[in-house]
């Protein structure tokens, strides 16, 4: 199964969208599209705007994330 | 500090290796249009069944929900089998897979052709089956990952093609994921040098079009982002002061 090559970001959910794809924004203010991670969809955790979450980004799109942690 | 892979080691993970290439070629004559890509799975389990001792190290690996990988078309890698999935005539369909033995792992993948496929796909499979090769052929004690990566890339580009960057090669054998990465592009001399007692899994994922990837709904499917063609193959291989040695073909 092939390695991810990615930064890991922390970031604030600004609002959820349709497809359980949430805008984050980053602590340097950048913007990001995200998607949830498969193991926390697994495990049913509810993410809401406001939510801070831990945020994996490639370096290869810095536009686009995945939320692996939600922070309580 | 990494556990240095002796002689017993190896032969470990060379039996563990056999087993996956055996599984893969019996795969291979699974594919064909009309099988739900659930049944790969079930026939990998229960072909598993038969080496006492073996597991699929795939399943809960990370949270992944299955025992192995089908990625279809534009699907790169991390395919979830489902029973929903079909496969159709002239699909391009990548399968990768890892077994557990002996608290040791390897990992490997094939891409198959299901039916009659187009001349294009064909050849992004050939490059990509090449590509490995080439790979192979850099791991020596005393090269670089990145040597591996720039032989991989020069090669592939060469073709017409693009190397998917955002997933990556890497060490195996304590545990599926080990240092170093492995990418399959880079610059000659640059990157972790191999010494002896190394594993690494190297995996080549190409793309006809862009390589920009985008992960579907379910977490976990990356697939290109411009829906073009995409290829993987996978050998684990371990250094050794005469060569490279594939465990897993």
């Amino acid at each position: 199964m092939a390695k991810e090559d990615l930064i890991e970001a922390e970031g604030e959910i600004v609002e959820a969208l349709p497809n359980a794809m949430f805008r984050v924004k980053l602590e340097g203010g950048h913007r990001v599209l995200a998607h949830v991670a498969g193991k926390m969809r697994m495990h049913f955790i509810r993410i809401l705007p406001g939510d801070k979450v831990k945020i994996q980004l490639s370096p290869y799109d810095l536009t686009r994330g995945r939320i692996t942690y939600r922070y309580k | 500090m990494r556990r240095v892979l002796n002689a017993t080691d190896t032969a470990i993970m060379r039996e563990a290796g056999q087993a996956a290439a055996c599984i893969l070629k019996k795969i291979g004559r699974l594919i064909k249009p009309g099988v739900c890509t659930k049944d790969i799975e079930r026939f990998f389990e229960s072909e598993l069944a038969r080496f006492p001792g073996m597991s699929a190290a795939f399943k809960g690996f990370s949270g992944f929900p299955a025992a192995l990988c089908v990625s279809i078309n534009d699907e790169v890698i991390h395919g979830i089998p489902s029973p929903d999935r079909l496969i159709a005539e002239g699909d391009l369909v990548s399968v990768d897979l890892g077994i557990k033995f002996k608290d040791l792992f390897v990992d490997t993948a094939r891409t198959y052709f299901a039916g009659r496929v187009a001349t294009q796909a064909k050849k992004l499979a050939a490059v990509c089956l090449r590509a490995l090769e080439i790979g192979i052929r850099a791991a020596r004690i005393g090269n670089t990952t990145g040597d591996i990566g720039a032989a991989i890339q020069s090669y592939v580009q060469s073709q017409g093609f693009s190397v998917v960057r955002q997933f990556v090669g890497h060490g195996i054998g304590e545990a599926l994921h080990l240092e170093p990465e492995v990418p399959n592009f880079g610059k000659a001399g640059e990157g972790q040098r191999f010494t002896e007692g190394m594993a690494i899994a190297i995996e080549p994922m190409i793309a006809a079009g862009g390589y920009e990837i985008e992960i579907a709904a379910d977490g976990w499917t990356a697939r290109t982002k411009d829906r073009r063609l995409a290829a993987h193959f996978e050998h684990t291989v371990m250094i050794t002061r005469n060569g490279p040695y594939i465990i897993t073909g």
